[in-house]
């Protein structure tokens, strides 16, 4: 692990971010908005990627945790026109709370039974959000008003509505995401879960608590997640109970696996993709979700390590 | 120079189902001692070292370290407290590189805990890497990934990695399985280089390994110890004989 | 209607969707028994059942019994096919790795759902039952098809508990499901088995989709209900239990039956997703191998 390594490393990173922030000038509107919607979704990857492609533990639930955040910054702004800030703040607490919970039970579990807990208090959540529809509205959902989304910074208003505010923000939480994700796979922490992942009863045997650490994965990656779903909330003003439904589990599993998992930029470019490859397909068909069959099939064939996972193996054995 | 007792169990038995796979065993270790375990297949040889290291709780009896009942704790604290066990089948990391291997367990006796663990100092794993390395005598495959490296090599990355970790009480099961006549040689040089600091109990098949290292010796049968003592007291030990042979007569 | 009637009539439907529940999570069941695979998309074998019932019975316009008779037998048939070449192309080609079989049927969900969409679309549509009569009790009249429902359903479970105990194959299933190394050194020939009893239980679901449709409409998402209920019934009857299947869908079916006439169907799914997460918590390892026990 030497010092050029780690610069190659951060300068990758740095530059992506740099070239996500210079593509807002040359990106027609169209793409201008999409690109936008597609960071605040790999923010919910990499968030989902830290448990699965890190520490190994595959989940079918995390859209509870996107949909905490969600519903945690949407309704106080919707009902009480609280402020951005505060409602991104419960909006963390609410997806850090649920991540603790869950995981301080479902964790007793592993392997496929852990994967069953997190499908049915998924659903439960789902159902719940659609139980409690006169809070909620459903899956009808409601929209949040301009002026609930406009953030007031010493006297000027940032409108999230305004789409350069919006790709702002959006890259804003990805870098945040993306570079925090980085920073911890390369800790030491980082190296623990990669123990984990490899080897869960010898990294026990060395003396590591392992339940500590894939909790602490669990609520780190429920809280990304949340950010992403709080995030979406503000910038896109929508909020319904779609996106606690497991079809947005599945994408964050599909755009992690695509991307390659256990890497940092791997959910980057699977959502990216799968959103064009959708929006594609959607103007051909109205089964367009037939893509994500496919692609889904298709990878865990051939491509199990999917884009940036397959590149590593090949050609570039540094990229984290 | 008294013996002071490292670890005893007092009546432990796990019971599997109806099997009684170690049963009622009282065992005492004394610290500084190579003691080696040694009987038929499934004498509950792996079983009781399991119990002691904590990969598998008892159903029943006590299990004392340095004084201490170590009964309750779990696996992963019982290497805290020093005890270190080495897998029967090789256990390494086969996609991280030996250093990284090693590193991990360096990186877990060096700090204490999560937080602790993200300020670690690199440089002081790298050193402690380096010396483990250094003494299984594996440094020139240092940046190999462990998958690739011969079977005896893999055998001593576990050693390394174990020795990483600082123990008091090193339990090897089964450590020259598959080594070639020259590796086991050195191997057992290495074995006497680390008793020095180290109790060290070792689990083997080899005669001549045991005969080679141990101070003691420990056979079990059927989850019971049927002698211990030194090791011409049991070479001429006619229940040992019994156990592994099936006969009663004494050999000159 | 009374309290009495109605819970009467709760029962009743309760023990219709029992019924038809035992038989869809019983193919789930064969599966995660035998095969020790997750198969996500068994709803959807339920749904193309239904789907080609409906498909089969407006073929045959002329007479709903010979109709749907012709369906009961062709549309599993056809299903079974299917699951026979999904296993070929995918399963066996991932070597039945639990969690890349798990992704690989979510694919295949999603594959079959849009396909069924794309040629069916995106209405319900009804099929007229086989034989139409009213069973007449004191306080409201039933419907008889559906007791013809629990009668079929009843044969089906009996048909497959007999296959499994008295027949060469049944044998070589239980064979596998107890230890599959050992069944293979014995010369059952597992790979064969394996994509036997992934076509039986899409059979079994595509045959409970079938019988269904009369009384529920053929329409492109229904699968995923029974696909929750049935893994629900799988995790508390026990993985590999037959019995136990059977045993659970009945207390699962009847239960949310009932509570489903009186409470809101959307609470009864919310207590019992959360009741089979809890059952999973606490006995983890009787369902999915061997306990780590540590100290």
């Amino acid at each position: 692990m030497t010092a050029g390594k780690t610069g190659r490393i951060i300068v990758l990173h740095l530059a992506v971010i740099a070239a996500l922030f210079a593509a807002q000038y040359f990106l027609p509107a169209y793409h201008h908005g999409n690109v936008a919607r597609i960071l605040v979704l790999a923010s919910f990857a990499v968030g989902y990627n830290l448990l699965l492609g890190y520490t190994g533990l595959l989940s079918l639930g995390h859209a509870m945790f996107f949909a905490a955040g969600m519903y945690g910054a949407g309704l106080p702004l919707y009902y009480f026109d609280i402020g951005v800030i505060p409602a991104f703040g419960l909006g963390l607490l609410a997806s850090l709370a649920l991540a603790f919970c869950f995981g301080l039970l479902a964790l007793r579990t592993s392997g496929v039974a852990f994967l069953i807990v997190t499908l049915m208090f998924a659903q439960a959540f789902f159902l719940a959000t659609l139980y409690f529809n006169e809070i909620t509205l459903g899956d009808q959902g409601f929209v949040l008003s301009e002026q609930a989304r406009t953030l007031n910074l010493g006297g000027v208003g940032f409108s999230f509505a305004d789409p350069t505010v919006k790709y702002n923000a959006a890259l804003l939480l990805f870098a945040c995401c993306m570079l925090g994700c980085l920073a911890l796979v390369r800790s030491p922490i980082g190296r623990v879960w990669m123990a984990i992942r490899e080897n869960e009863p010898r990294t026990r045997m060395l003396g590591y608590d392992s339940y500590r650490y894939k909790l602490l994965a669990l609520v780190l990656s429920g809280v990304m997640s949340g950010a992403a779903g709080a995030g979406y909330a503000l910038l896109f003003a929508y909020v319904g109970s779609t996106f606690a439904s497991i079809q947005y589990s599945i994408f964050a599993l599909l755009w992690a696996l695509l991307g390659g998992v256990g890497t940092v930029l791997g959910p980057l470019v699977g959502a990216g993709l799968m959103f064009y490859l959708v929006d594609i397909a959607g103007d051909f068909t109205s089964s367009y979700l037939l893509v994500v069959g496919v692609v889904l099939v298709v990878l865990i064939l051939w491509y199990p390590k999917g884009l940036l996972g397959s590149l590593r193996e090949r050609w570039l054995p540094w990229l984290p | 120079m008294a013996a002071v007792t490292l670890l005893e169990t007092r009546a432990v038995a796990k019971h599997f189902g109806g099997l009684a796979a170690v049963d009622a065993v009282d065992f005492r270790l004394n610290e500084g001692e190579i003691r080696a375990i040694i009987g038929p297949n499934g004498a509950g040889k792996t079983t009781l070292v399991s119990l002691i290291s904590g990969r598998l709780a008892p159903s029943s009896g006590s299990i004392t370290f340095e004084g201490e009942d170590i009964t309750r704790l779990k696996s992963y604290q019982r290497v805290g407290r020093g005890i270190v066990y080495t897998f029967q089948v090789t256990s390494i990391y086969r996609n991280l590189s030996c250093y990284e291997n090693v590193a991990l367990a360096a990186q877990r006796s060096l700090a204490r805990g999560l937080v602790g663990s993200l300020f670690g100092s690199e440089r002081a794993v790298a050193e402690r890497v380096e010396a483990a390395i250094h003494r299984v005598n594996l440094t020139d495959r240092l940046d190999l990934p462990a998958g690739e490296l011969a079977y005896g090599h893999q055998r001593l990355l576990e050693v390394a990695m174990g020795l990483a970790l600082d123990p008091k009480l090193l339990i090897l099961d089964e450590p020259t399985q598959g080594l070639s006549q020259g590796e086991t040689v050195s191997f057992c040089a290495l074995i006497r280089e680390l008793a020095k600091s180290a109790t060290i109990l070792l689990i083997e098949h080899n005669m001549s390994v045991v005969l080679e290292l141990a101070e003691r010796i420990t056979v079990m049968d059927r989850g019971a110890i049927i002698a211990e003592g030194a090791p011409d007291e049991i070479e001429r030990n006619s229940a040992v004989q019994r156990a592994y042979l099936g006969t009663g007569d004494a050999e000159a | 209607m009374d309290f009495g009637p109605h819970l009467f009539l709760a029962l009743l439907e309760g023990t219709v969707s029992a019924f038809v529940l035992a038989v869809t999570a019983l193919g789930l069941s064969l599966v995660f028994g035998v095969m020790r695979v997750v198969n996500v998309a068994h709803g959807e074998f339920y749904m193309l059942g239904a789907v080609l019932a409906w498909w089969l019975t407006t073929l045959l316009a002329g007479s709903p019994a010979i109709g749907f008779g012709v369906a009961l037998i062709i549309a599993p048939l056809i299903v079974g096919a299917f699951a026979l070449a999904a296993d070929w192309l995918i399963l066996r080609r991932i070597d039945y790795h639990p969690e890349s079989t798990i992704v690989a049927t979510i694919g295949l969900l999603y594959i079959i759902q849009q396909l069924v969409l794309t040629f069916y679309g995106p209405d319900a549509r009804p099929v007229e039952p086989p034989l139409y009569f009213r069973v007449s009790f004191p306080w409201f009249g039933y419907s008889g098809y559906k007791l013809i429902v629990v009668g079929a359903s009843a044969l089906l479970l009996l048909g497959v508990w007999l296959a499994m105990a008295r027949t060469k194959f049944g044998l070589y299933m239980r064979a596998t499901q107890q230890n599959q190394e050992m069944a293979q050194a014995f010369g059952v020939p597992v790979r064969r088995v394996y994509a036997i009893v992934f076509a039986l239980g899409a059979m079994l679901a595509a045959a409970a989709g079938v019988l269904v449709v009369p009384i529920q409409q053929a329409h492109y998402l229904m699968g995923l209900d029974p696909l929750l209920l049935s893994f629900i019934v799988v995790i508390v009857g026990g993985l590999g239990s037959l019995r136990g299947t059977v045993v659970a869908a009945f207390v699962i079916g009847l239960s949310d039956g009932v509570i489903s006439v009186f409470f809101s169907p959307t609470l009864a799914k919310i207590i019992a997703t959360l009741f089979v997460a809890m059952v999973l918590v606490y006995r983890p390892s009787g369902l999915f191998g061997q306990p780590e026990e540590e100290a």
